[in-house]
This record gives structure tokens, C-alpha cells and sequence, in this order.
């Protein structure tokens, strides 16, 4: 029980903390800029009920599962391979670094042009940004098994599907569910500006159009929904991350 | 290593190649992508020119503000942080969740707040910067071996001193790592709010470019904001090696 107090109270202490700064804020700022905290939520308590809403929220959701479907597959396909295929991973696993190191931003033109708009250019965008730090953190996962595991494994004369089901995806899970937090909120960014950028509907779309409308009440209620929803997903994935590194 | 490099280069070589070929045979066509020989001829004429050098060198010199604000400002928390452990613990869950956040959401509020001029652009890419710098830096601070600390008590040095003297160089490795990624978030912070809504810089001249179908504008910046990236990364990882070779750790 004192445990649970204790993990809950840093996190009441952030929260209202940061209400008290945006309410601070609010009296510097002022309405031209900005909503108080209470407003806020009136205002995206109302935009709850509206349908179009939830058009747009759906239309950003079915894209995001889509992005993180294709990042997942493709960077644990990534990770496996250069994980496991010592040479390839020494050939490659820099120029991945080097990949993601670059502003992704930038190729949104050449998404757009490569997949025209709507619904594939918003998913390539977010997948992009996901695919490569999944990659990245499988690759580490797989390289940092005890070897004594994988020995073990082939004492049993285990087959190669066999040794990566039972032998080398349970020992890198932790790492690998590290890597799919990481690339689970570059996902969501990446589909995010996607919608920003060029899309005619979704959540980024609404937050673009509330910007070119400047419609204050609106761009705080997209604003405070996208960073209640990503905090929140973002503990949830915390605390199994911990979790799985602990339970060992 | 010298057979990886070979290989290495070949991949990438490869990788252009093909793209010229594709480009070449129309597969990819023009409207889509120039073949790669063209880009690069269009960003030479673009830089002898000098006809987009002001853009160049707005977004080039905002990124480096917010940089040079990340880094200052994440330094002087991450030793400020570590010193408060009751603080730091209150903030961690906010470090752990930050990078899930859109911080792009927050540029219309920054706008008004700020103007539209570069200051709420340097603000993103600071924004987006500063917190990898904490992490990383407050990770290495974690790492000062005891014998050092306890060194600096014996020299009776303060609190200011430890940190400059002691901490923070033993720390150099770690903060290099979160610089490395600062640059980059530096970058799409400054490109991204540009992108977004500005009166100039790269990311203006990209989207306006692309507006206008313009690819012999637009893929020779891209092209080029990837250079500066990867070269400053590079650099930066080649010192983060010197670093811990040095140590006996690399």
C-alpha cells in the first residue's frame, strides 16, 4: 500500500504542478494566447460529445495502428537480421545510427510525392520514424544475450525458428519492448506531423486548421487531449517496461 | 574493420546508384524525384549562386542557438538536478513521458507568446533539445566514480567547483551522447516549426518549393540539411570515441 502511495505521489505533485505553471502562464499571457487549465477542459469536455471529433480522432488512430504495425514489423525484421548476422550488423548498423540522426522532417515532401496525400503518406510518415530505433534497440537486445543461454540452445540442437522463440526473443524481450516505447512515441509524432502536414482529416489536420483559424480554444483542447493521451500511454508502457527488466 | 568499411561503401553506393537507374528509366519520374547526379549538380548551382544563402544561413543559425540554449541550460539542470534528489525524483516521470509529446503541438501558443520571428522557432528546437541533454547528462553525473567525489571533498572544493572541475568532465562522454541527439533535434525543431508557419529558412523554402513543384530547389536542400546532419553527428561521435579511448573504455 505505501508502495502504491509512494509511486503515485511524484507523479500528483508533477501534475499539479504543471497546472499551477500553465494557470500562471494564462495570467501572463492572457485570452489572446491562450486558456486557463478549467476552461481548457470545459472546452475539450465539449468537443468529447461533438461526431466530428471522433471522425477525425478515429481517422488518426486507424493511421497510427497502421504506422506501428509496419515499424514493428519492419524493425524487429531489421533487428533479427542485423542482430544475429554479425557481419551484416557491423556493415550496417552505422549507416542505421546515421539515419537516425537525420531531422525525418525533411523527407516529408518526398513521402507526400512518393505516396500522394491522405491515409499511405500519413502512415509511411509515422512508420519511418518508428522502424529505426526498434531496429536499434533489437539489434542491441539480441547482441547483449548471455551467451551461455544461446549455447544452451544449441546443446538442445534446437532449430533456428525454435532458438528465436524460445531462446533469443525471451531474453531480448525487455530491451526490445524498450525499443517499441521509444518507437512507439516517434510513431505517434511522425503521424502526427504527417496530418499536420498534408491530410484533409484527423487530429493533426484539426490542430493545422485551428492554428490557420486561430481558434485559441480549440488548438489548447487538441493540444491538452494529444498530451493526456501520450502521457498516459507513455506510463502505461513505462511501468511493463519496468517490469519486464525487473521480473529477471 | 577495412573489409566492413569496403562493404559499407558499396551498399551505399549501391543504394545511389540503383536510385539513378530508376530515376533514369522513368520508373521514378520526374515529377517525383530528380535522379541523384542532377541533385547534387542543383545544389552546387544553389551554393555558387548563393541565391538561397540567407535561408541557409537563418536555419542554420537558429538550430545552433537552440543548440548552444539546450546544451547550457541541460547542463546547468542536470547538475542542479542531481544535487536535489527530491526534485529530480518529482520530475523523472515527466522526463520519462516528455518525447512522447508533440512538442509541434505547443508552436501556435509559442507564436502568439513570442511573435511570429525566430524566437518561438529557436524555443521549439530548445524545447525539443534540452530534455535529451538532462537525461543523458544527469545518466553520466550517476556515474562519477566515489573516489572522485570524495577527491573534491578533500580539496574542499564547492559545489560550483565539483561540477565544473570534477563531474561534468568525467561526465563529457554521456553529455556528448545527448548533444549528439540535440543537434538533431535542434534541427527538426527549427525545419519542422518553419515547415509549419514562417517568413523564411530551409524549411520554408522546402514547403514553398514543393508547393511549386520545384524539385530542383527542394531535393538539393533536403539534400543538404542531411549533410549538415550527419556531419556534425559524425564529428560529434568521432570526439565521443577520442573520449572514451582515452579512458580505456572505447
Amino acid at each position: 500500500m505505501t508502495d502504491v502511495v509512494k509511486s503515485l505521489r511524484n507523479p500528483l505533485i508533477l501534475i499539479v504542478g504543471l497546472l499551477v505553471a500553465w494557470q500562471l502562464l494564462y495570467w501572463f499571457a492572457g485570452d489572446i494566447a491562450m486558456r486557463a487549465p478549467a476552461a481548457t477542459i470545459r472546452y475539450t469536455a465539449n468537443l468529447l460529445t461533438t461526431d466530428t471529433f471522433w471522425v477525425h480522432l478515429s481517422e488518426s488512430m486507424r493511421a497510427f495502428a497502421a504506422a506501428l504495425a509496419i515499424a514493428v514489423a519492419l524493425g524487429l525484421l531489421i533487428g533479427f537480421w542485423l542482430g544475429l548476422h554479425r557481419f551484416s550488423g557491423d556493415v550496417l548498423e552505422p549507416t542505421l545510427v546515421a539515419l537516425y540522426s537525420i531531422p525525418k522532417i525533411t523527407l516529408y515532401p518526398l513521402v507526400l510525392l512518393a505516396f500522394g496525400l491522405g491515409m499511405p503518406a500519413k502512415i509511411a510518415f509515422g512508420a519511418i520514424h518508428g522502424i529505426i530505433p526498434i531496429a536499434l534497440f533489437t539489434i542491441n537486445a539480441l547482441r547483449n544475450i548471455k551467451p551461455i543461454l544461446i549455447k544452451a540452445g544449441r546443446v538442445l540442437k534446437l532449430s533456428p525458428p525454435e532458438m528465436i522463440r524460445s531462446v533469443l526473443f525471451p531474453a531480448a524481450v525487455p530491451e526490445i519492448f524498450t525499443g517499441f516505447r521509444v518507437g512507439f512515441s516517434l510513431t505517434l509524432i511522425g503521424t502526427l506531423l504527417g496530418e499536420m502536414f498534408a491530410s484533409q482529416r484527423g487530429l493533426g489536420y484539426l490542430l493545422m486548421t485551428a492554428i490557420g483559424l486561430h481558434n485559441v480554444d480549440q488548438i489548447m483542447a487538441v493540444t491538452f487531449l494529444l498530451v493526456v493521451f501520450a502521457a498516459a500511454i507513455s506510463t502505461v508502457l513505462l511501468t511493463v517496461d519496468r517490469w519486464l527488466h525487473h521480473r529477471v | 574493420m577495412k573489409r566492413i568499411t569496403v562493404y559499407r561503401v558499396l551498399i551505399i553506393a549501391g543504394a545511389v546508384l540503383l536510385l539513378e537507374l530508376l530515376c533514369l528509366i522513368g520508373i521514378i519520374d520526374r515529377l517525383t524525384m530528380q535522379p541523384p547526379h542532377r541533385i547534387v549538380r542543383d545544389l552546387a548551382v544553389i551554393l555558387t549562386s548563393g541565391s538561397l544563402n540567407s535561408a541557409i544561413l537563418k536555419t542554420l543559425t537558429n538550430a545552433s542557438i537552440a543548440l548552444a540554449l539546450a546544451l547550457v541550460a541541460g547542463i546547468a539542470a542536470a547538475v542542479v538536478l542531481h544535487r536535489y534528489k527530491a526534485l529530480r525524483e518529482t520530475l523523472d516521470p515527466l522526463f520519462a513521458t516528455y518525447y512522447a509529446v508533440p512538442i509541434f503541438a505547443f508552436y501556435p501558443l509559442l507564436i502568439i507568446l513570442l511573435g511570429l520571428g525566430d524566437a518561438p522557432q529557436i524555443m521549439i528546437g530548445f524545447m525539443l533539445g534540452v530534455v535529451v541533454v538532462i537525461v543523458n547528462t544527469l545518466n553520466g553525473l550517476d556515474r562519477v566514480p566515489l573516489v572522485l567525489k570524495k577527491t573534491a571533498l578533500i580539496q574542499r572544493m564547492r559545489p560550483i567547483e565539483t561540477a565544473l572541475k570534477v563531474m561534468l568532465p568525467y561526465a563529457a562522454p554521456y553529455v556528448l551522447t545527448g548533444a549528439k541527439l540535440a543537434v538533431a533535434y535542434s534541427l527538426i525543431g527549427i525545419i519542422g516549426a518553419e515547415f509549419i508557419m514562417s517568413r523564411g529558412g530551409m524549411g520554408y523554402e522546402i514547403s514553398f518549393a514543393y508547393n511549386n513543384f520545384d524539385n530542383a530547389t527542394m531535393y538539393p536542400l533536403i539534400l543538404l540539411i542531411l549533410l549538415v546532419s550527419i556531419a556534425v553527428n559524425g564529428a560529434l561521435s568521432r570526439w565521443e570515441k577520442i573520449l572514451l579511448a582515452r579512458r580505456g573504455q572505447g
